[in-house]
């Protein structure tokens, strides 16, 4: 059955067809990644050529080729550049798993930073600082335990019974609060050096980000944010409810869980490296869905939302602020939280919010 | 050789046994419609005979083979089910939601294919909601919307349709707008469909095989409705004291209460 006469298609957006792949993406959604991968660029460019010591951009390119004097080299290449990779991936790790968790739940507040997973990495992260004065890898070994841990609690007593988001929600919360007070009582217990670096890891930021950080994160990414966008369009079809995906084809407990498992990892992940950072995993997801105006979980704006956020906000408070050493967390939960309530705020007066 | 059958069902969720010993055979090409009073378990049938719950013992069998031992995308391919409620996303538009029905006919690298394209386009004109493709989903009538949903199960282009309560939350003549296009569906389109009902006069007068349940005894009448559909039945299942004679318009059973029956009154309103 070919279409007759090219009449108007029934379903809007761009076709992409050959003879073995075939694809419809919205065309909005195609223009809002691209400017925000524009904008990514923009920000990292900015990154590598300013500061205290500023360099061209031919320098800087110069130096990522390997071609620059050691000078440029050293300042691009070990100091401004590790940090950059660190933050576009924690804040495109972070993003995608706040996207899995809202669009699981049907509920915005689902964030692995609202419900628990990221209380639980700073437990685990302060337990390696207090009880075994640990290197950076072990502290950051000890914020994935922690996490992982926290989040199969929050999974058996909240997500067993298939989408509740208000019950992941509220028990989340609960046990967010109970992982803070641990958090608490574990540093007051602590000497005072355990104790002073317990509170800077906990501070968070992408102060003194090398290589170390930028790989183990890029490792986890290379193998769960792919995996996250193969099971992007069955979340998608999730978010109508188990009976009907499952009268879809999809298996929903096993992609759930497969997917929980995902965004679990990416939280986990990014925190180790660069400390609980607020309010991103929730408001890049949120925002990015916003620009898009598209239905499904949208994973790739929010990624690339979420990696723009964290490098402007880490942007801003190296150069705003500097020569403070502001965490980031900071700037991405004034930024973020900022835009999101002018958004809702704006939406709500064209009584479009939903 | 019937496509859908069930033998020896006992269907529970974790404690709680709804029913149990439930045989089923869905003649091909029928129009079959479940009835029964609330909470007798119709929904819960219908999950497992689309293989959304497993059953406790018994199995149900799909074109010859246990519904177990296929792929989930497979099931998909062969029988679709517009469950009771579904959970429309935000955002969303109608085509979007339509399209959303191909899904197990897709692969990873396969997403929008020109068949794709083409059945959805058709699904749409048969439910008579293409010039809604742009228009969001929340924007929509309840009736238009259940015709959207069914659209969307219509995409995926199974012969065997299993519709839980297709006209709840419609007044009286989008009710009828829905099942006269279940009975196209039927009569034209050569589908075996599946209806949870709750007018037990439309059942009769659009079903070809109806299934009568009644809570704690499981199925307790399958047939043709003219031949099983009498007062004792329907006082039986339903507890309601009331005459069976012809339907004017299509000579079908009609079900008419007694008067001034007050107390089985009032438990028929709460049994309906
Ligand atoms: N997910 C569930 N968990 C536990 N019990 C359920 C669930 N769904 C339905 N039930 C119970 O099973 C029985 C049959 O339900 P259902 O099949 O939905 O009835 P019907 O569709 O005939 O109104 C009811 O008593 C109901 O409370
Ligand atoms: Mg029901």
């Amino acid at each position: 059955m070919s279409a007759p006469a090219r009449e108007r298609a029934a379903v809007r957006g761009r076709v992409v067809r050959t003879a073995h792949v075939s694809f419809r993406v919205a065309e909005r959604a195609v223009v809002v990644c691209l400017a925000l991968l524009a904008v990514v660029v923009g920000v990292g460019l900015v990154t590598l050529t300013t500061g205290d010591f500023e360099l061209t951009v031919p320098e800087v390119v110069k130096a990522l080729l390997g071609q620059g004097d050691g000078a440029s080299d050293f300042i691009v290449l070990t100091l401004r550049l590790p940090r950059l990779v660190t933050g576009l991936l924690v804040g495109a790790a972070l993003a995608v798993s706040g996207a899995i968790l809202q669009s699981l739940s049907g509920n915005p507040l689902a964030s692995p930073d609202i419900i628990g997973f990221v209380q639980g990495s700073a437990t685990g992260a302060i337990l390696v600082i207090v009880l075994a004065d640990g290197s950076m890898v072990q502290i950051g070994a000890g914020a994935v335990v922690g996490g992982v841990a926290t989040s199969a609690v929050v999974y058996v007593l909240a997500f067993k019974q298939g989408v509740q988001g208000f019950r992941l929600i509220l028990i989340g919360i609960g046990v967010s609060f109970v992982m803070l007070s641990l958090n608490k009582y574990l540093i007051t217990r602590a000497s005072l050096s355990d104790a002073i670096a317990a509170q800077a890891w906990q501070v968070g930021g992408l102060n003194g980000r090398g290589w170390e950080h930028a790989q183990v994160v890029g490792a986890a990414a290379a193998v769960l944010l792919p995996l996250a966008l193969y099971f992007g369009r069955r979340l998608a079809l999730m978010e109508m409810g188990d009976s009907t995906a499952k009268g879809l084809g999809v298996d929903s407990e096993r992609t759930r869980l497969a997917l929980i498992a995902i965004s679990v990892g990416l939280a986990a992940v990014a925190t180790a490296a660069a400390g609980p950072v607020s309010f991103l995993a929730l408001a890049a997801p949120q925002l990015a869905r916003r620009l898009t105006g598209s239905s499904g979980a949208g994973l790739v704006p929010a990624a690339l939302m979420g990696a723009l956020l964290l490098t402007a906000g880490d942007l801003a408070v190296q150069r705003l602020f500097s020569p403070a050493q502001l965490p980031v967390g900071i700037a991405t939960g004034a930024l973020g939280g900022l835009y999101l309530i002018w958004l809702l705020a704006h939406e709500w007066r064209r009584g479009v919010a939903r | 050789m019937t496509r859908l059958r069930a033998e020896d069902l006992t269907l529970a969720y974790d404690q709680r046994t709804v029913a149990e010993g439930l045989g089923v055979v869905i003649p091909d090409g029928s129009f079959t419609v479940i009835v029964g009073p609330n909470a007798c378990g119709k929904s819960t049938l219908l999950k497992a005979l689309a293989r959304m719950l497993k059953p406790r013992a018994g199995a149900v069998y799909l074109d010859g083979e246990a519904i177990s031992s296929y792929k989930s995308k497979e099931v998909a391919r062969r029988l679709g089910l517009l469950p009771q409620t579904s959970i429309a996303p935000g955002g969303i538009t109608v085509g979007e939601l339509v399209a959303r029905g191909r899904y197990p006919h897709q692969r990873l690298l396969k997403q929008w294919s020109a068949q794709d394209e083409a059945v959805v386009t058709d699904a749409m004109r048969l439910t008579n909601v293409l010039e809604l493709s742009d228009r969001m989903l929340d924007e929509l009538s309840g009736g238009q919307r259940q015709r959207v949903w069914l659209a969307m199960v219509l995409a995926q282009e199974t012969t065997i349709l299993l519709l839980d309560e297709p006209t709840t939350f419609l007044d009286i003549a989008h009710q009828v707008e829905v099942l006269d296009l279940c009975a196209d569906l039927h009569e034209e389109g050569g589908h075996t469909l599946v209806a949870v009902l709750h007018d037990l006069n439309q059942a009769c007068r659009y079903a070809t095989h109806l299934i009568a349940m009644k809570p704690g005894q499981g199925i307790v009448a399958q047939g043709d409705p003219s031949e099983i559909v009498t007062a004792e039945l329907v006082e039986d299942v339903f507890g309601l004291p009331c005459r069976v004679v012809p339907d004017p318009e299509t000579g079908t059973p009609l079900v008419v209460p007694l008067k001034r029956q007050r107390v089985p009154a009032a438990e028929s309103l709460t049994a309906l």
